[in-house]
């Protein structure tokens, strides 16, 4: 079986390896502190931890599309101002 | 309450796990791929980089398929949500009407989309059709394949024939669920009917309203087969919504990369309405 049909190119492949990275740690997180660490943050309803990770991935896929839509193709401001904004979603919400 | 934590059920999760990777991840991670390059087929592709999603969020095409998109949602939920809320409110509580309402009501729901269609596509011609017949007999200039204004009534009246339905039902699964103790302290303190809508009714309609909204822009938001059956997104581009759009520019001229950068945007858009929709139902069971 090929995958050509699926037109993988090196950027992409890092993309998803660092999105199962990040869920390989999240479940290895899981292990080490189980129940997810809920809380009641400034959105004022509960999350867990895996909740503000899909918050924080959600917010920087349409941070990386404002840029791109506002200011232009460099992304690597869009990509900084994303880890802030995860950062701050893993602290307050 | 102690809790047993038993990790073996999670085997239990892998067959569907593994059906979603097949019909669902793999399938985006595709169109992920496909969004940074493009090709004239035989699978042979260049690289754009992020081209398609920069001539996508500058695309007037996009935009104007997103307001009328927007547009539709807002139109629809704005006639559903209080004609449901008022036919629900006259619906029966006991007696042989009941069953005759609720199958009734259900009715609409149980057509697939591209029947509902097609017999709104027949009902509104001008030559064959009920609906287009009679207003052309009663000299009201009526086409829904010339005039974008009719097509746009023509398929916000087909939207809330098939949905409406959904949101009696819900409505009324929420008023029925009001003991009568409350109308009858209403009663005894002279409530209106206004003040029992307002103060005990409505409250209580509260979560199934809720979900009615959601569902119902979720639902209109991701319109593909009625007004395509109907219109085919005209006249003109009048009533080419995201979903026709996109397969128009996927399809039709079979520009892959733009499309799949198309898909990302909408997918993103529905993901965090699907965010908001799971967020607001388990906040609500939290709270009860």
């Amino acid at each position: 079986m090929t995958l050509t049909w699926m037109a993988w190119t090196w950027p992409t492949a890092v993309f998803f390896a660092t999105i199962f990275l990040l869920l390989a740690a999240m479940c290895v997180w899981e292990y080490v502190s189980p129940g997810g660490n809920p809380r009641f943050g400034i959105l004022r309803f509960e999350t867990t931890r895996g909740d503000r990770l899909f918050v924080s991935l959600l917010g920087s896929a349409f941070i990386h599309l404002a840029w791109l839509g506002l200011v232009g193709p460099n992304l690597w401001w869009a990509l900084a101002l994303s880890v802030v904004y995860a950062i701050g979603v893993f602290r307050y919400v | 309450m102690n809790k047993t934590w038993n990790n073996k059920a999670w085997f239990l999760v892998l067959p569907v796990m593994l059906l979603v990777m097949f019909s669902a991840v793999i399938p985006l991670m595709t169109v992920v791929n496909y969004s940074v390059q493009d090709t004239f087929g035989n699978n042979v592709f260049f690289w754009a980089g992020t081209e398609w999603f920069e001539q996508m969020l500058n695309s007037r095409r996009f935009w104007d398929a997103m307001g009328r998109n927007l547009a539709f949602s807002f139109i629809v939920l704005a006639i559903q949500i209080p004609l449901g809320v008022f036919i629900a409110l006259n619906m029966p509580r006991k007696g042989w009407g009941v069953p005759v309402c609720l199958v009734l009501m259900a009715l609409p729901l149980l057509i697939p989309w591209n029947v509902v269609g097609t017999i709104w596509q027949v009902f509104g011609r001008i030559d064959i059709g009920l609906l287009g017949h009679t207003l052309a007999a009663l000299g009201i200039d009526y086409n829904y394949v010339r005039d974008p204004v009719d097509a746009w009534i023509t398929v916000v009246l087909m939207d809330v024939w098939h949905w409406t339905s959904l949101v009696v039902l819900l409505c009324y699964a929420g008023l029925v669920s009001i003991p009568d103790a409350y109308y009858q302290a209403a009663r005894i303190d002279g409530a209106s009917r206004w003040a029992i809508f307002r103060y005990i009714q409505l409250p209580k309609m509260k979560r199934v309203l809720t979900i009615a909204i959601l569902l119902r822009f979720m639902d209109s938001f991701m319109i593909y087969t009625e007004p395509f059956v109907v219109t085919g997104g005209g006249p003109g581009n009048s009533t080419t919504f995201l979903s026709i759009d996109l397969v128009k520019m996927a399809v039709g001229q079979f520009d892959l990369g733009p499309a799949a950068a198309m898909s990302i945007i909408y997918f993103l858009i529905i993901l965090l309405m699907s965010w908001v929709f799971y967020t607001v139902m388990t906040n609500y069971d939290s709270e009860r």
